[in-house]
């Protein structure tokens, strides 16, 4: 573990590096990050201007909504900043054979292929995630209970881990299927679900999207829960949440290692 | 002008054949990738969902029948038609391989041959989309039958002419703006940031994220000019907005003849600006090697 720990920190060390070279691109990948987020917020703040809440009873008014978004900010910064870019990278190695340098290296390849390449950009989104909830936070009718500051650090990896195994599962798919853009595609399409709060995926439509988005691909677990757990009052409901949401996260992970694994016994090499 | 330009007006009929069998080459180019086309398009109407379930949200809890002139219907059918309208004027990679073919130096190829380089890009723009919308009918077919109950009832002749125009000149607009951009790659070599800033400027003013009159509440200094007013004279409304409200019949009588001659004023704006930028572009233009 600690060998695994101190080559990830290379990895990092080396990004940072190669950033820090080319630092007006940093900056400029910094800010067009923040721009399309900001782009976002505003259009929140916008819809705010015409309701008072979102779903009718649902409880995410102004404030509580904004720590959702807050979270999501701070759970995509992660995934986005460790996992995706290595992921990003795999579709072409499967093409062009230099995945088969990755599977000689004396280290697991699931590691090497997921965590390789950090974009130290991508967290300047959590950064502003986490002043916005601090904000919102300000804002609220009601004061987190002493056990929110213990469960909501806890189901923000959980998050982290939902997206990470299907983010392990489209790799595996791309190695199953030689070469699959759309997927990577199919990848934004699907997060965009966990963008708003499950209330608003209701009645005879919303109401199976949501139960598939819940048990089947538990994408609805990823910002809802630690959102609802810091951002309204903790009920027998959200508790059972919680449960779902570390259940996920495990089956995720584990689900994502097996597929993985299948994915590289069945990988012919395409370099010559 | 280039020498190119010049001699297809000289001769109309050769400039025509030209035109002609550029279209046949990236019609046949573009033929190839016609699954890729159906599934991306398919998958493209996935965030539509989301919105849809959002704006539901928004108006069971307000006590709102509409929000800026449009009811909970109106939203739905105003995003699956700037669905439509994107289609129309929006060009992937257009910018970005017009600053890639200046970077490699591919593009001093129609420095040489008697062929009109935008003419070129346009032809293959037309094919790109023409192979797009054969395809992409299908999906768009059944996605708008399937929501057939948002629509309002299909409006009359001159409203349909009239959103038939905005989509031609919304397609010609997307075009020049976008390759104006990428003629851009003759001074700075690289133009992905500069894209990327007129994506955002772009879907957030275009209308692709809400409609345009959500902005008729946001003020712009203290003379009663809203936001939506300014956004009005600039060029990125004519995109997504324009058509989509022309056709829920949100623009209409000299109001709609008057955003159509703005709409038509910046195609014509943004055709001479590329053609300037192009001029002035390859006069600074050098390559070396084979």
């Amino acid at each position: 573990m600690n060998r695994y720990l101190s080559i990830f920190g290379t990895f990092a060390r080396a990004c940072l590096v190669r950033d820090m070279t080319f630092r007006a691109n940093f900056i400029l990948e910094c800010v067009t990050s923040l721009g399309w987020m900001s782009m976002n917020l505003a259009f929140y703040l916008l819809v705010f201007t015409y309701t008072p809440e979102i779903g009718k009873g649902s409880g995410w008014s102004k404030a509580p909504f904004f720590a959702f978004v807050a979270t999501g900010l701070i759970i995509n910064a992660i995934v986005q900043a460790f996992f995706m870019p290595s992921a990003e990278e795999l579709t072409e190695m499967v093409r062009t054979g230099g995945l088969d340098a990755v599977l000689v290296q004396p280290l697991d390849a699931q590691f090497l292929l997921s965590l390789h390449r950090v974009d130290f950009s991508s967290l300047a989104n959590g950064l502003v995630g986490v002043g916005l909830l601090a904000w919102a936070l300000g804002r609220m009718d009601h004061t987190p209970p002493a056990i929110t500051w213990l469960l909501y650090p806890l189901l923000l990896l959980c998050g982290v881990a939902i997206l990470y195994g299907l983010v392990i599962m489209l790799a595996a798919a791309t190695i199953l299927m030689g070469r699959n853009q759309s997927l990577y595609d199919f990848w934004f399409y699907l997060t965009n679900f966990s963008r708003y709060p499950a209330e608003i995926y209701a009645g005879p439509w919303g109401g199976p999207l949501r139960t598939v988005c819940t048990f089947v691909i538990p994408i609805l677990l990823v910002v809802n829960v630690p959102a609802r757990v810091i951002a309204q009052p903790l009920t027998g409901e959200a508790w059972g949440a919680v449960a779902a949401a570390v259940i996920a996260a495990i089956a995720s992970l584990i689900a994502s290692r097996l597929v993985f694994q299948r994915a590289l016994a069945r990988y012919r090499s395409a370099s010559s | 002008m280039s020498r190119a330009a010049t001699a297809a007006l000289r001769d109309p009929l050769r400039g025509l054949s030209t035109w002609w069998t550029m279209l046949k080459i990236c019609l046949e180019e573009r033929l190839v990738y016609r699954g890729d086309f159906a599934l991306g398009t398919l998958m493209r109407f996935l965030p539509i969902v989301t919105q849809v379930f959002l704006w539901t949200a928004v108006f069971s809890a307000t006590s709102r029948s509409d929000i800026a002139g449009y009811s909970r219907n109106d939203i739905v059918a105003y995003y699956l038609l700037t669905m439509l309208t994107r289609a129309f004027s929006s060009m992937p990679g257009l910018a970005g391989g017009i600053a890639r073919s200046v970077r490699d130096g591919s593009v001093k190829k129609f420095l040489i041959q008697p062929v009109d380089y935008v003419s070129f890009l346009l032809a293959a723009r037309v094919a790109h989309k023409l192979v797009y919308y054969a395809v992409a009918v299908v999906p768009f077919g059944l996605v708008f039958f399937l929501c057939r109950s948002y629509f309002p009832p299909v409006p009359d002749a001159t409203t349909i002419a009239a959103f038939l125009l905005s989509l031609v000149l919304s397609f010609l607009l997307g075009f020049f703006m976008e390759a104006t951009l990428g003629m851009l790659g003759f001074w700075f070599m690289e133009v992905s940031s500069i894209v990327f800033g007129y994506m955002l400027v772009q879907y957030l003013l275009s209308g692709h994220m809400f409609p345009i009159d959500l902005l008729r509440t946001v003020p712009v200094g203290s003379g009663g000019v809203s936001l939506a007013d300014v956004v009005h004279w600039l060029p990125f409304e004519y995109t997504a907005y324009f058509p989509s409200a022309v056709w829920l019949g949100k623009v209409r009588g000299p109001e709609l003849l008057g955003s159509l001659a703005i709409e038509a004023a910046w195609v014509v704006a943004m055709a001479i600006a590329c053609r300037i930028a192009w001029r002035r572009g390859t006069r600074r233009y050098a390559a070396f090697g084979g």
